[in-house]
């Protein structure tokens, strides 16, 4: 049977929230059960892309206002597992920002682009008033 | 973000007290640098040994620091990376732009050599 695991979770938009949300993705990780691959190797990735979705949302969508919030939705079956960050910011060309070449000094511009390279399917959305930028992984 | 910092002739070694280095404290890490560059020290080793994650901010601090240094002639030298960190520099392509080391001692002597 497919069971699903629901995780939602708002914290304000302050960068002290990254470890928490990052270690949370870390444990989802370790309790997927149909996951073949490195699990170890998963945790890493899913913490980090949370850590670099969370801080892009807190700095650039929603401007750093530490009186926003920020909503994390996880959702895991036993086919793929999917993170929904929303955002109440103006939205943003989040393809045109991936494509951006960054060379190899640069100080910026790699957040995005990390989670383009991890996960297997990134998309931009509007909802309402926010804006949800959707990660998937597929884990079949 | 707690850091460990001591000096041994020209060479400062700052040693990451943390977990992570992420959004939230790589900017502390950004202005330590900063502040050492100002005082003439330019020949850094970072110890990431306790660091068992790091995002783009925290390899961006590291960048910065390292373009500082180089741009007074100085150089900024990795060493203890825990292997999930290193990964992330093979990931970014960054282990070509650093220099990393095992542990502090072949870090601190390939300043000599």
């Amino acid at each position: 049977m497919d069971r699903r695991v629901e995780i939602d979770i708002t914290v304000p938009n302050q960068t002290k929230y990254l470890g928490m949300v990052g270690r949370i993705g870390e444990s989802m990780a370790h309790s997927l059960k149909s996951y073949q691959g490195n699990r170890r190797e998963l945790a890493y990735h899913l913490n980090l892309v949370l850590t670099e979705a969370l801080a892009n949302a807190i700095r650039h969508a929603n401007a750093g206002d530490p009186d926003k919030d920020v909503r994390i939705l996880i959702t895991a079956s036993d086919q793929d597992l999917i993170i929904d960050v929303f955002d109440q910011g103006q939205g943003f060309d989040i393809e045109a920002v991936a494509k951006v070449r960054t060379r190899l000094k640069d100080e910026g511009g790699r957040g995005i682009q990390l989670i383009y390279k991890l996960m297997d399917k990134v998309e931009y959305l509007r909802e309402g008033n926010s804006n949800i930028l959707r990660m998937t992984k597929y884990l079949r | 973000m707690q850091l460990n910092i001591t000096e041994q002739e020209d060479i400062v070694q700052i040693s990451i007290d943390e977990e992570r280095m992420d959004a939230h404290n790589s900017g502390d890490l950004k202005e330590q640098m900063l502040q050492l560059f100002d005082e003439g020290k330019c020949n850094l080793i970072i110890d990431l040994g306790k660091v068992r994650f790091i995002d783009s901010s925290g390899l961006g601090a590291l960048v910065s620091g390292f373009k500082n240094a180089s741009a007074r002639e100085g150089s900024l030298k990795l060493c203890c990376l825990q292997p999930q960190v290193r990964s992330m520099f093979e990931l970014t392509r960054l282990h070509r732009v650093f220099e990393i080391f095992n542990n502090t001692d072949e870090a601190l002597k390939s300043f000599q050599a």
